[in-house]
């Protein structure tokens, strides 16, 4: 049990998807203006992935050690059709999800968070609860660092910077400094 | 929406600069960041990644009119995916020890947000010539702003390009921009200083066309 609450932490904030490994950037970036946004994004974010981790461990177990050159491609596939399917069925079933959810759960598909989640993953041969573990840490911590990042968008919206500084460059170094706090996060597993 | 006409050295030119990937356009951010830290890495990275965008742009061109535009996306991801796998393979056999600095990443190259972009801004509307010219550009573009990430990372986080050492004496290496939040910092720095350069060219032009007078009284 310690050991998936250990997988569970370090995808969450020391190995940040985000901050350290730079997936999802797309999203960070795009729709990180306000927090309701950031939240359900979020939300739809660790939705996907926990499916995505699902399907990659099947996919690794009964189908890839026959074919292992159409890892990628399978895994590509799979989780677009997956997304899709989705998608289809929290419409016929909630409506409500649905329209929370709105244009970010599509979008979410070319999300890399997802392919690099499955590929992590594979290389480190999680078993099934790990794979699950890793899956809603990495989207908890996709969620944090968008919030984090939405957060600080907002309060620095009225501030007087520079105007070279307006736009991406200004988001680039505020994601700098959180990637620089979120290091300190990293004695946590050096000391467990 | 009719596509711009264009001519064909700017359908090369574009992607290198004016319409920079990364630096402008702010697509493939992931590999830009992640795996910048020493120039070789960012070299490889690039040529991958010019490697699958041009093979995919000539694919997705050449069979443009087969594909239904229902599935359309679904047909560009596969391309892309088999010219990805394609690359992994070869780098494996080729530079083992980059490939596995590299690790994931490579894989990752499918998803990079800049060559599906260029498969349905322009492979799937233009001729098979123009889609090589217009991957060439784009691909030439991505390398460079690569490059100026990791010439930057690599010698302030290692005193060292290619491992050779460049800063004479005992430097002591900025280690934090060979790790995650060098990569953001980089990036944002290097794009102040564009915008920099761009306001300052603009406001040199406001002062050109004013009229005589008014320029110098504002210099003054």
């Amino acid at each position: 049990m310690g050991d998936l609450f250990w997988i569970l932490l370090s995808a969450m904030v020391v190995n940040n998807f985000t901050l350290y490994y730079f997936l999802g950037l797309c999203p960070f970036m795009g729709v990180s203006a306000r927090i309701e946004t950031a939240l359900r994004l979020g939300l739809a974010d660790i939705f996907v992935l926990t499916i995505a981790s699902i399907c990659a461990w099947f996919l690794n177990t009964f189908i890839l050690p026959y074919a292992p050159f159409l890892r990628l491609i399978s895994f590509i596939v799979v989780i677009a059709s997956l997304v899709q399917i989705t998608e289809m069925v929290i419409k016929k079933v909630s409506p409500v999800l649905f329209r929370q959810l709105g244009i970010y759960l599509p979008l979410i598909t070319t999300n890399c968070a997802i392919l690099g989640l499955a590929i992590f993953q594979t290389n480190r041969g999680y078993t099934f609860f790990q794979g699950l573990f890793f899956a809603i840490g990495g989207g908890l911590g996709l969620t944090l660092a968008l919030v984090l990042m939405a957060s600080i968008r907002e309060a620095s919206e009225l501030a007087d910077i520079p105007s070279i500084a307006k736009g991406m460059a200004l988001v680039l170094i505020i994601a700098g400094s959180l990637s620089l706090a979120f290091m300190g996060f990293a004695g946590l597993l050096s000391s467990a | 929406m009719s596509p711009r006409h264009t001519t064909p050295q700017q359908d090369l030119f574009r992607g290198i600069w004016r319409e920079n990937p990364v630096l402008i356009q702010m697509l493939g951010l992931c590999p830009a960041l992640a795996v910048t830290n020493t120039v070789a890495n960012s070299l490889v990275m690039g040529i991958a990644t010019f490697f699958v965008l041009v093979g995919s742009s000539l694919l997705v061109s050449i069979v443009k009119k087969l594909v239904p535009n229902e599935v359309r996306i679904s047909t560009y991801i596969l391309i892309i995916a088999t010219f990805v796998t394609v690359a992994d393979m070869t780098l494996e056999a080729i530079v083992p020890d980059i490939h596995k600095a590299l690790g994931a990443f490579i894989a990752l190259i499918v998803v990079n947000c800049m060559i599906l972009s260029r498969q349905e801004a322009f492979a799937s509307k233009n001729t098979i010539g123009r889609s090589l010219l217009d991957a060439f550009g784009t691909g030439f573009g991505f390398i460079i702003a690569m490059l100026m990430m990791g010439v930057v990372r690599e010698v302030l986080g290692a005193g060292t390009i290619f491992n050779v050492k460049v800063i004479p004496g005992n430097f002591e290496p900025w280690v934090i921009f060979i790790l995650p939040p060098g990569g953001f910092l980089t990036l944002g720095f290097w794009l102040l200083l564009l915008n920099w350069f761009q306001e300052r060219r603009a406001e040199r032009a406001k002062v050109r066309e004013w009229p005589e007078g008014v320029a110098e009284g504002r210099a003054a």
